[in-house]
Parts: C-alpha cells; structure tokens; sequence
C-alpha cells in the first residue's frame, strides 16, 4: 500500500520491504524508513494528539526537531519507550508503536473537547482558577489536571536493558556529520592527532542526502559524500559514530555523547547495552550541527498534513516518499521552492506557490513557471481545512498592510511551509559562548567563543554547500576549496514568521509551540497581562518548554512577543538553552552505576566467615559489618541477649577491621597529635594507649579513637568505621596548610590490618599460646597497653583495650592473615564457649559502661563538656583544633544538652531511640522538649533497660524525673550516670 | 566538568580527582585564645564568596593528595592559575595578565 | 483590578481574552520608599506583599536585577515541608506550611499547592534512628510525620523498589502528609500581582550597585542601574547574591554560593503520586501537574555563580533515581539547569536585622528555600516592620555564629558511625 512512495527515488531499500505495526494495524515500508516515512509513504498523516487540546497531529519535521509525531515504541514488557519521534525511530520488521495522548482513539479522542473549549483555558488558566472551594484543589482539580496532561505512556515494569557510561578520547570532536562535518572531518584527519565525527542520525551526510542535485568536485552529493565518508573509515585516527548525539557541552571543552545502539535492531538481535554514555573531552570541538527550518504561523498550521518544507524534501528525496499528491507551498524564504520543485518533478502537482513576500527572486519565479506552477506574490493563507488531514487551504491577497477578506481556497492534500532557517546553537551556547541577532537571518549566531570551539557552516549563519564545506575544511586544519552545483542558492528573509489575516487575531488558532499548543494570540495575552521578559512568556504561555524545547517554535514565539512589545528582539531577551540537545534516557546517563555497582560495599577479610556463619548484616558507612550471629529461631532480641551473656560471662570475639587506622610518625608525631586532639600525648609512653578525642574548629566533637604509641616518633591512631577518610582529610589539611614546618607524615592504614576484637573474663587465656614474645601478665601488660609482636607467627600489633568493660585485647594481624586467625581462635576458644558477636552487642556492651559512640550519642552539635568528657582534654594546652571555640558565650552558657544516663521507672521499659523528652508529662503540643535518648538497648546482664540521652544541663540534674511522652503513653525515667556496669571498672582486672 | 592543572602533578586532570577544599588564604591565627569571639567568628566562618576572582583550596584527593591553592572566576568557572600552598597570594596585575 | 475566577475567565473568553489588565505594572524607580526590597523572588515580593498587606507599609518598592522570579523561584524542585527536627526550624517551616496552605485563596491566584505528602527514605539503621528523633521530635511540636514500613512505603508510592537486596535497601521512610508543592512560577507572580495591587512598585532589570549609609551609618538607600532610591529601610533577600550585597554595604558575611542542578524528564501520565527524598543516596523526586518528573540533584563542590553545573552531578542523581526507582530506567531527561544556593556554615538561614541600622537580611536558604517562601517574607516584612525579629526567626541570627549557638540540622542528621 505504498501509494505515495515514489519509485526508484531515494536511499531506503525498495528491494527490503518491512513489515510494521501502528496502532494495531500493519503497514509495510522499507529498510532504510523511518516510522514517519514509512506511515506518509501509506498515506498516513494523523499520528497524534497535542498536549493540551488533544488536536489532531501530524508529522511536522524530518528529524529530532519533531514536535507533533510523537509516539509510543513498544517492545514489550519493560520496553515501552514514550514520546519518541516518529521521524528519529528507524523501521525494522516487526516494528510496533502506538499513539499516545488519547482516549479511546487517535481518530476519536474524547479530550478533544479540550479543543471545543479552548477559549477558556487560555495561557496561565490555571493561576486563575480552580481556587474554590479550596479544598477541590487536592481531591478534584488537580487529578483531573494531571490525568489530561502528560504524553506517552508512564512506565510499567522494570527496563530489561542494559545501559553503559565510558570515556572517549580525542584532539578533536566534530558534531554533526553534513557537509561542512565531514570537510572538517576531511581536513582534521590529515592532521595529527585523533579525531571524532558525531551525527545523531543513522546515516551520516545530514543535508547531503537530501539534495541529490548538489555537485561536488564534480561527483553528485551522494557519491561524494560516499566517497568521503570511505576515507574516513580508513583513516586511522577517525573514529565516526552515528546514531550519536552530543548531548551536553560542559566546562573545558568536555561534551557528553548519547550513542544509541540497539533501537534500530530486529527484537532478539541486540547483544548488549541499548545506549551509551561517552564523556568527552577535546582539545578542539568543531560544531557542524546545521540549522532547523522554522515553520510559518497562520491559522490552521497544525493540521495533519501540514509540514516544513525542508521535511517533505527529505521525505522525498532520502526516504523516496511524497508527502502528497496536491501540495500546496507557503513560504516567505526562498529555500521553500526547492521542495516544491522536487516534489513536482516526482509527479506531485503543487497546487500553488503561496509567497507571503512582496517581492520574489525573478530566477525562482521562472523555475516554477518552467514546471507550470502559479506563484502567489504577496499572499497569506488565513485558514486550512480538513478533520484528520489538511483537504484545503484558504489564500488571499495581501495590499499593503490589508488583507483581502475573500480568499481563494484551494483543494490540497499537503501543505509545506518554510519560514527561514534557525541555526542550531544549542551546544555553542551551552558552552557559554555568546550569541548576536542578525536582522537578515532573523535569527541568531554566534559571536564570541567561550571555549576552544568554532561554529561551522548552516548553524554558523553560513548558508550554502560550498561555504559549508570550505569553512569546515578551514576548521579542521585544511584549506581545500570545493567546486560546487547548488541547484537553487537561495537568499531569503525569515523575518516574517506570522501571516496576516483579516480576521480576528484573538479569535484564531495559530501554532508557535505545537506540541504545547501555544498559539500567538497565548503569547500576546502573556504580553498584554505585564509578561515582558521572553522567560516570563516562555513560563506563563509554556512555549518552547515541550519535549523539542522550542527547537521550531523559539524564534517564532520571540518575534512574535517582540511584535506585541513593540520592542526589537535583542530587548526581549532569549531563553536559555540547557543540556540536553535532545531528551536522553535516564539508563544511559545512570550508566554502570546501577545494582552492586552503585556504589562500593566494603567488606573485611573476616566478613565471609560472618556469611557462612549466618551472620545478619547492616550497612555502616561504605562498609557491610555483621549485626548479629542468630542461632536457629532466634530473632534478633534473643540473639543479641545470647552473644551478651557469653561475652560478659566467658568469651566473646568481634570483628573490629573496619575502625578507621592512621599511623602518624615522624619526629614532631607527638606535636601534632597535640594540635590535633584535646588529649595531651607528648607523655603518653611508649607501648601505651590512650583515648583520643578529636574536635572540628567549631569545638564539636568529631570523632575518636584509642590512640596506641608504638614509638617516640610513631602513633597507631584508630578512628570511628565511618570517619576514616574524613579524619585523615582533616589531619592532612592541617598538616599541609597550617603547620607545613612540622616533621610528619600520615598513612592510612585501615585496609592494611584485619581487627580481632576478643572481650570477655577468658581473653587473656585463649589469646596467650598465641602471642610470641609478649609478657600478657596483667603487670607486664596492663590495661591500655599495645605491642608490637607476633601472634600465631604472623607480626601483629597486640592492643590490650576494651569497649565493653571486660577484659579485652585486640589484635590486629595483616589483613590478609585476618581470617585465618579468626577460624584459629575461635577453634580455641572453643573450650571457652567462645562466641562471635556483632555490632549491636558491641553497641549495648559499650552503652552500659557509658562509653558513647561518636555520630549516635553526639551529632555534630555536642562539645566534649556536653558529652562529660572534660577529662579527656590535657589541661595545660594552649592550643589545639577546636579549642579557642570551646570558649565561645553559647558553648559555656547554661542549658546545653549535657549526655546522662536514664533508668526507667518500670526496668523492662526498654525507651525508642530518638524520642524526646520533657520535664513534665502533662504539657500541651507544643511541648517544651528538653532532650532526646541517644541510645536505648536492653541490658540482659543487668536484667533492666539501658539508655543514654542528651538533656538540657543534664549534668546538674541527676536523681531528677524525667518523662519520654509516647504516642499512646508517658514513659517516667530517672536522670543517672552515663555508667551501668562496673563503675570500678574491676572487671578490666581479671586475671 | 572542569580540568584542573595540579601543580605538584603538573598535571591537568578532571575535577573528579579533586576535592574542593574552601577559601584560600585563610590562616589559622597563631594564637586563637588571644582573639576575641568576633574576631574567632570571622576567622572560622565569614568567607569571601566573591562574584569573580576567587581564591579557593583544592586537594588532588585521588592523585598526589597536595592540597594546592587556585585562582579561578566564579562566574565563567575558569581557573586561570593554580599555585602551592605557601606561595604568595597572585598580584591582580599577575591575574589579569594569565587572565588574557 | 480584576478578581480571578472561573466567572471572569468565562466572561474574558466570550471576549477573546482582549481585556485583561497587567499582572503586575512594570513600575520606574521613584526617588524614594519608606522600603526597598532587593530581590524580587518569592521571598523578596512576598515581603513586599506583606508589609503592605499586614503592616500596612505600601510605599515599597522591589527592585530585581533581572527579571522577576527568575533566581532560585524559577529553578527549583518546589518541595514544601516542615519536618524538621529542631524546634526552631520545625515552627520557621511550619509557620510556612500554613501560610501556603490558604496562599492561593489569599492572593487570588492559585499556586498550586498540592498536598500530595513527602516521604523521605531511610536506608540504614541510622537513618532509621534520625528519622525516629525526627519524628517523635515533630510530633510533640505538632508537626505531622509519621514512620511507615517498607511495605507502607511501597503502597504509599508503588515505583518504588523496596527489596532488600539493593544496595541501599529501604527500611522505611517518614511520610509528611500535608507536605507536598507548589508551582513555583506562580508563587512569584501571585505576590507580585497582589503586592502591585496594594500599591508596591516592582522594578525589574535594575541590578543594586551600591548601599549608601549615612554618617551615623545608617542605610540611606541603594545606588542602582536606574539611579539611586533612598530608603530608611532596606531587606535583601537575593538568594545567591546575598553577600555581594553585603559587600555593598561594608558586611562581610558567612556565606558560600553553590551551583545546584535540577532536572525534569520527559512528560508521562501520571505515575509519581507524591514526593520522595532519599539523603543517603542524594535523590529527590516529584511529578509535576504537567507530567515531567521533577528531579532535585546535589551541588556541585565549588563556589559559583556560573548558573550550570557539571554531567557527572546529573549521572550521579539519575544513578541514584533508577537505583530506588528502576522502572524510570526508559525515561528521558529533557533538561536540566542550574541555580546559586547561598550556604551557611550551619546550613540554616539568617533572617534578620543586621548590623548597620535600617538593614534586614534574609539569606542563607541553601537548598531549602522555596518551601520557606511565605513564612520567610512573612518574618522579613515583620522584622522590617517592627525593626525587631518575630519570636519564630530570632533565633536566626547572624551573631549566632560568633556566639556558637548554630542550628546544624545536617549535623544533626549526622553521619555513619
């Protein structure tokens, strides 16, 4: 059913017929098609619905400046993709697409009434109602609203594609692949240096594959263009990529490209990623990327049917397909009649030549007489008819600023326009280089570079082949000239983007932004209610903010708005152009960032014994640490109260790799520890620990750790899991920035050591035929001591510290060895019912012996006097980070939230984290809360709960009542000390 | 992204190697017990934040792991020199002159 | 001037929309106000509207660089909530909530706001403990926020993937349900339109050059494009430019500028019935009335005015939103942008007077400024009025960074441990 395929004419393969499927009927095309050309190749013009009037559409644009033609691609469960352009999706067999935007049909869409009542949603309709009664705004307005709106289909399943991000380099990127691409191309290859040629098309050639006419160097257009793109490949350093499209032109010359690489396949033929994100940077960009036609705006210019002119060219003569058989021509530039006369060499008959102009080039007026055409000199079109295709177009005669109110109406089936050409500057001016207006071209170009970048050819404002190609050969380092035939060079005046009409011009319906369904009379209603800016224009009237961001519809919409101001268009202003050039699927830009790959979970050399064993695990910053180790039909409150139980009571062995592990040495390491942490270390002896606290500047509590001297000149300092790299951040800073003169230097070492925690009454038994040449004796090795030595013949570094209260030793071993001496100990310690334990009995060990943990019992917010931890800062320092901000009026001011302890009145009320507490329970909402409990566990050994909180001068209250008012009670509890178990500390002496 | 020229590295590599590391030419006051609260307030938080030239720290995390000090235009984004810690704050006469 | 309704759109229609006034007059400069505003966002033009409509301070001018509504009104991702977990930032954003809440009907001009419920995702067991504060903090403040489940999670906004197995599997989230957006345009316009209609003059593309003050150093008004403008009393609220205003005025402030994206995708049917915030893996995400999906992304690292950020922010934030949301995988970003957040060290805003006499701040927003639009200009226009701050913003201070009495509620939210 090929009726308006023209035989013999164009690249698709006739020979290659396909079989496709719109809206539940098939059709047939050819390899090479487009769905737009395959459906005008069957006749079909009606293909969608617009966005706010649900009007019938066509296909306006060859290309990715599609605003109407939009469709839904379906390949199947998880594959729909919306709003893709009709005129971009390549045919293959099988093909299935459907319309969007309509219910129950395209042919028959309900919401058209939109259409019926369009007078009453003008541009910003919606600030002006739907206000009353207030609360119909939530449950009845805006469903409705958002139920109409929207375009495509919203996603239903999961993508079952594979996307990819890489990195792609070259000396110089070339974005798009026409005529003054491919010189450059041409030329740059002959240079040094790598070179990539980018077209967003399938087939690179741009406007050379529709004008087979042209002449170069006496080869058709064509054959040149084969010839060229043939060298090309053979060219070691070029590297061409269709189906490419430079998305983005970022800082330093460093552009994102979007490759797409399966859409175009048969279902089953892909083998792997669907797209590709390329970053880019290049020395040189040379940008090629052309200019788009820009459409006339008379009333009835959306009607299916109705086309640019440069559109119907290409379908003619790339895709062998006439877009009619009566077509009718509007134009105001000459490059309109081109189309026309190929089209009526290709046995369309062209009704008539309807030339908005005063005046016309005589040459043009002869070609047409040639082939029999009239041509209308200063005419309009003031109407078009027909329901689901253009049937007619209304014509009258302009004199002077009149129009004639009887108009001829001729009988057509398609109607091209051409209303000058815009020249695509979206990525120049991403990149920020600045733009002029040129009052020929009525449009703008580009001015001065930001970047190493240069503009070449149509989107230059260079029109023509053989400039095109000589400034493209100029660009990338070559001064070839070109003999060229150009069939018809034209001149033309695009300033003239809206027809005049003798009827109402507040009554009529002619499209800016079609998709948008902005019509002129919405533009100057935004003007007349004080929109003056274009961005207001653009935001009230939403031109130019559909799925093409204005590609056709931006210089009109401007000039029009500059009409209504009466004001030159450099006054109006012009919108921004953002990234990117065309929409880009989010799987492409998420890259390989998904699943595991999004980002790193760290895990310790013991960690797969933690599996084996059956471990629960939670994420602590990038790392995964065990939670707990459930025995059968134990949850997690059974569990934690076990793993208690054993340690307290016998043994119990922790995985401790992840705490954050710096050396510091050098011989000023014990200054520096000075200035870095409130503790004094210059008498901290050698083979001796100490706890650590370390301050921002802003003499908030950061983080901590216990610090072990393994020399004079040599510091094991281990931070909190998550603080690691913000702690040697921190120390670099200081190091490098302020105190450069001092001998240091730092090393992190976390992944170096695997921990093993071993905590409980028989540590020191399980530990001691392991340990080589270290005395373990209490006296020998007392409480917060630390050596260097060899455990199970491996060097190991043997702390004697304790997190839980009980005796405690943790030895760290290379972290490869980490493992195997777990698997080793715990054999042993078999004998001892040794048991593994997590970090949520770490967590309750550590909170009924008070000690806190940085990040849960303080938040950025709490000082070392809040935490009570004045001990922890030497006494006779000066100075150290942190320090002078200690002393500032709201630091030492009364009512700071001060760490205590809380013990409920009911001991098995086991109080929520985070909940809130007040003085007196019988208060109004809002209450005034005096604090929070930081953290909360029940304490098996203690047979009672446990908790610790931060209260207004929670120091000074101790024995007082508190209460933590709950949803659906009040919880009474008694400010105590921080400490809960062994307030001696006597269980540290074991022996 | 921008490319940052390192001048430890000598090199111009991509900001993802980089950490931006606030304000440059901030000194850490000998004596801060000697400041008063306003003068401790100014040092610890008021910044520059000029539209323009800047002087900022960065640090070639994923690289050398210098910190290094730049001068760069806020509103272009361009960094028109870069320099190490501990040399002299950039004369305008020498800004202007790389600037061109 | 003529009241909005589905009457008058009605009658306007029958007349081809031909008779609508202005929105807004676009006003020159006169020689002097009792008040000029330097800013004409939703903050800046809803002070204006409020001291003329709730102190009754019409001789107001707004005078804007560009073009009004254009700065961070235009470019944001219109999230409205109050959740906050201190009290004093829970009663600043609460204090906005309400007003939002009647905002259409009191400017007569519909704003859109849709209380659609924000639910932000916990992904660890630490932010599951900083949600449980937060919400039993909001709670006895009166805030609603309430903890759901994962599953409650998922019936509450079915795209998302709740399995556990994700790398950052949701554990569940804290629903604000009359939290929610706005249409941010509008907001800027509707103030506009009122605050003209009580006589307020708005004076676009007239960028600030300087602040005058006298010899007791007192402001006396602002040098400006379009001459000087005297005033006694002057509010900033410019967002990003803040401290160059500051400057202007011989104030040196603690404030840093940020390049912030933003991005919205392709319009769908509806799909996203709410708003979801996941801090962990820095995603924001809505669906606007028109049917993009509206995506916050984060800053870039650098001080910037440059109004653009870089790709690797975009594809970190599409990562981030197709790893919670892997249906969105096929969806397309249409366009993406950037906008200036001025920071404070404490990330929370300074709303007040300042030290030169006649001179009232509102900066500091960070990433969090539109939802406080009505409740900031409200306490601007009442502190300028007053010339002393309401009960709600005295607690924001700028000496609040001398005396350490900071209002950190990221440090709150803390960090891993």
């Amino acid at each position: 059913m090929n009726n308006f395929r023209r035989v013999g004419r164009g690249r698709v393969n006739q020979n290659a017929p396909v079989e496709f499927t719109f809206d539940g009927a098939t059709y047939q095309g050819y390899e090479g098609d487009t769905l737009a050309s395959a459906l005008l190749a069957n006749g079909v013009h009606l293909v969608g619905r617009s966005f706010k009037y649900h009007r019938p559409r066509g296909i306006l644009a060859a290309g990715s400046d599609e605003a109407n033609a939009l469709v839904a691609f379906d390949r199947g469960p998880g594959r729909v993709t919306p709003n893709v352009r009709a005129t971009t999706l390549e045919l293959f067999d099988g093909l299935t697409a459907q319309s969007q935007n309509n219910w129950p049909s395209l042919k028959f869409d309900v919401t058209s009434l939109n259409d019926v009542f369009s007078a009453f949603f003008p541009a910003g309709f919606y600030n002006k109602t739907f206000m009353w009664p207030k609360s119909f705004w939530d449950k009845v307005y805006e469903p409705v609203i958002r139920a109409t709106a929207g375009l495509g289909p919203a996603p239903k399943a999961e993508d079952p594609d594979k996307y990819e991000a890489c990195y792609a380099h070259c000396e110089t990127l070339i974005v798009g692949a026409g005529p003054a691409g491919v010189a450059a191309a041409l030329a740059a290859a002959k240079q040094a240096g790598r070179v990539i040629l980018v077209d967003e098309q399938a087939e690179p050639g741009g406007s050379l594959l529709s004008t087979p006419e042209a002449m170069i160097d006496g080869l058709p257009a064509a054959d040149w263009l084969a010839r060229s793109l043939d060298e090309l490949e053979k060219a070691e350093n070029v590297t061409l990529m269709p189906r490419t499209t430079a998305i983005g032109y970022y800082h330093d010359n460093f552009l994102g490209l979007a490759e797409r690489l399966t859409d175009h396949l048969k279902d089953g033929e892909a083998d792997g990623p669907r797209e590709r994100l390329y970053r880019v940077w290049a020395k040189k960009i040379i940008l090629a990327t052309g200019a788009i036609e820009r459409p006339l705006v008379f009333a009835g210019n959306d009607r299916p049917g109705v086309m640019l002119a440069s559109a119907a060219q290409t379908f003619l003569n790339r895709y062998g397909v006439a877009v009619g058989e009566r077509i009718a021509l509007v134009t105001s530039h000459d490059s309109g009649y081109q189309a026309a006369f190929d089209l009526a060499d290709a046995n369309s008959q062209i009704v008539s030549i309807i030339d908005c102009r005063p005046q016309v080039d005589e040459n043009l007026q002869a070609e047409a007489e040639k082939r029999g055409i009239e041509v209308r000199v200063g005419w309009t079109v003031t109407a078009t008819a027909g329901r689901h295709r253009v049937s007619s177009v209304t014509t009258n005669k302009v004199n002077g600023d009149q129009v004639d109110p009887k108009g001829e109406t001729l009988s057509c089936d398609a109607v091209i326009m051409s209303g000058g050409w815009t020249p695509s500057v979206h990525l120049w001016s991403h990149s920020k280089g600045s733009l002029k207006w040129r009052e020929d071209l009525a449009a703008y170009v580009p001015d001065q570079a930001n970047e190493n970048a240069v503009c070449v050819g149509a989107c230059n404002g260079d029109f023509g082949l053989g400039v095109a190609l000589e400034t493209g050969a100029n660009a990338g380092g070559g001064n070839d000239s070109f003999e060229v035939v150009e069939p018809a060079p034209w001149t033309g005046d695009g300033a003239l983007e809206i027809l005049p009409t003798h009827r109402d011009e507040s009554r009529v319906k002619a499209f800016v932004d079609f998709q948008n369904d902005v019509t002129a009379k919405d533009i100057r209603l935004a003007v007349r209610e004080g929109f003056k800016s274009i961005e207001h224009i653009k935001r009230y009237t939403t031109t130019g903010m559909a799925t093409d961001q204005g590609k056709t519809s931006n210089l009109n919409g401007l000039q029009i708005a500059s009409r209504a101001l009466n004001r030159p268009v450099t006054q109006v202003g012009l919108t921004t152009f953002r990234p990117p050039y065309t929409p880009t699927t989010f799987g492409a830009l998420a890259g390989n960032n998904g699943g595991a790959a999004f980002d790193v979970v760290r895990k310790t050399s013991i960690d797969g014994w933690a599996e084996e064993n059956g471990a629960v695990f939670e994420p602590v910053a990038l790392w995964r640490r065990a939670r707990y180790f459930p025995q059968k039909g134990e949850d997690m409150h059974k569990a934690v109260a076990r793993e208690c139980k054993a340690t307290r009571e016998s043994l119990g062995i922790f995985d401790a790799s992840t705490l954050g592990k710096i050396e510091v040495v050098g011989p000023d390491a014990a200054e520096f520890m000075n200035r870095m942490y409130t503790n004094p270390w210059t008498k901290l002896g050698v083979g001796r620990c100490r706890y650590g606290l370390m301050l921002g500047e802003d003499g908030y509590i950061m983080d901590d750790g216990v610090i072990g001297r393994l020399a004079e000149d040599r510091f094991h300092v281990t931070t909190t899991t998550g603080g690691a790299p913000r702690v040697l951040a921190h120390m670099e800073d200081y190091l490098q920035t302020e105190w450069p003169d001092l001998d240091v230097w730092l090393t992190s070492i976390t992944e170096q050591w695997a921990v093993i925690a071993l905590n409980g009454p028989n540590a020191r038994k399980l530990i001691e035929p392991f340990v080589e040449g270290v005395d373990l004796s209490p006296d020998a090795f007392p409480h917060m001591a630390v050596r260097e030595c060899k455990v199970c013949g491996v060097d190991a570094r043997l702390f004697r510290v304790s997190f839980s209260g009980e005796l405690g030793f943790e030895i760290n071993v290379p972290a490869h060895y980490g493992r195997a001496l777990w698997e080793m100990l715990y054999e042993a310690g078999k004998q001892y019912d040794i048991t593994p334990y997590g970090t949520e009995v770490m967590h309750v060990l550590r909170a009924e012996k008070g000690f806190i943990i940085v990040g849960q019992d303080t938040d950025g917010t709490v000082t070392p006097y809040d935490a009570g931890m004045s001990w922890a800062i030497g006494k006779k320092k000066t100075d150290f980070v942190g320090m002078r901000s200690l002393a500032r009026p709201d630091i030492v001011a009364e009512g700071r939230k001060q760490l205590v302890g809380l013990k409920t009145s009911d001991p098995k009320t086991v109080l929520e984290e985070g909940a809130q507490i007040v003085m007196t329970p019988d208060q109004p909402i809002p209450m005034d809360m005096v604090g929070h409990v930081t953290s909360s566990y029940w304490s098996e050994t203690l047979g009672c709960s446990v908790a610790l909180a931060l209260v207004a001068n929670g120091h000074a209250l101790k024995g007082e009542t508190i209460y933590v008012p709950m949803p659906d009670k009040m919880i009474k509890a008694e400010i105590v000390e921080t400490i809960f178990y062994d307030k001696q500390g006597e269980r540290l002496n074991v022996i | 992204m921008m490319m940052i020229e390192c001048p430890i590295c000598n090199e111009k590599r991509p900001e993802l190697e980089f950490r931006y590391a606030g304000e440059a030419h901030i000194a850490r006051p000998e004596n801060p017990s000697a400041l008063s609260d306003d003068e401790w307030a100014k040092y610890l938080f008021i910044r520059n934040n000029p539209r323009g030239t800047h002087f900022e720290r960065w640090v070639h995390a994923h690289g050398c792991a210098k910190f290094f000090n730049a001068v760069r235009d806020t509103v272009s984004d361009k960094f028109v020199m870069t320099y190490k810690c501990g040399e002299q704050r950039p004369s305008p006469e020498t800004i202007a002159e790389r600037s061109s | 001037m003529i009241r909005y309704s589905a009457r008058s759109l009605f009658a306007n229609a029958l007349s081809g929309h031909k008779n609508w006034p202005e929105q807004w007059p676009d006003a020159q400069p006169k020689s002097a106000y009792d008040v000029v505003i330097v800013g004409a966002g939703g903050h800046g033009l809803g002070a204006a509207y409020y001291l003329a409509s709730k102190y009754g301070i019409t001789n107001v001018a707004v005078i804007e660089k560009g073009w009004l509504g254009g700065g961070n009104t235009g470019r944001n991702t219109t999230i409205i909530r109050s959740n906050y977990l201190y009290d004093e930032s829970a009663r600043l954003y609460d204090h906005a909530v309400d007003l939002w809440d009647g905002l259409s009907q009191e400017l007569n001009y519909n704003v859109m706001f849709s209380k659609r419920g924000v639910l932000m995702l916990a992904h660890n067991v630490h932010d599951v403990q900083s949600f449980q504060r937060h919400i039993h903090a909001n709670r006895l403040n009166g805030v609603d926020n309430k903890w759901m489940t994962p599953e409650e999670c998922k019936a509450f906004c079915p795209p998302l993937d709740i399995s556990s197995a994700k790398r950052y599997p949701v554990m569940g989230g804290a629903l604000q349900q009359r939290a929610g957006v706005a249409r941010h345009d509008s907001v800027a316009w509707g103030y506009a339109r009122a605050a003209a209609k009580l006589g307020v003059d708005i004076i676009q593309n007239c960028a600030v050059t300087g602040v005058r003050r006298g010899a007791d150093g007192a402001v006396e008004g602002v040098e400006t494009e379009k001459g000087f403008i005297g005033a006694k009393k002057i509010g900033v609220s410019a967002a990003g430019n803040s401290s160059i205003i500051m400057n202007m005025a011989g104030l040196d402030f603690p404030l840093e500028s940020y390049p912030l994206q933003a991005l919205v995708s392709e319009p769908v049917k509806p799909i996203f019935p709410c708003v979801v915030m996941s801090n962990s893996v820095h995603a924001y995400i809505s669906q606007s009335d028109k049917g993009e999906l509206v995506i916050g992304a984060g800053t870039d690292q650098y001080v910037s005015y440059s109004q653009r950020g870089a790709l690797h922010i975009v594809e970190h934030t599409l990562a981030a939103i197709c790893e919670i949301f892997p249906i969105f995988k096929r969806m397309r970003m249409l366009r993406s942008w950037g906008g200036v957040v001025d920071v404070t060290p404490d990330r929370s805003c300074i709303l007040g007077r300042t030290p030169v006499p006649g001179l009232y701040v509102n900066c500091g927003w960070g990433t969090g400024g539109f939802k406080a639009t009505p409740g900031a200009a409200d306490l601007l226009a009442y502190t300028i009025a007053k010339d002393e701050p309401h009960p709600i913003n005295a607690p924001f201070t700028l000496e609040r960074f001398t005396t350490g009495r900071l209002i950190d509620e990221a440090a709150a939210a803390a960090v891993a441990h």
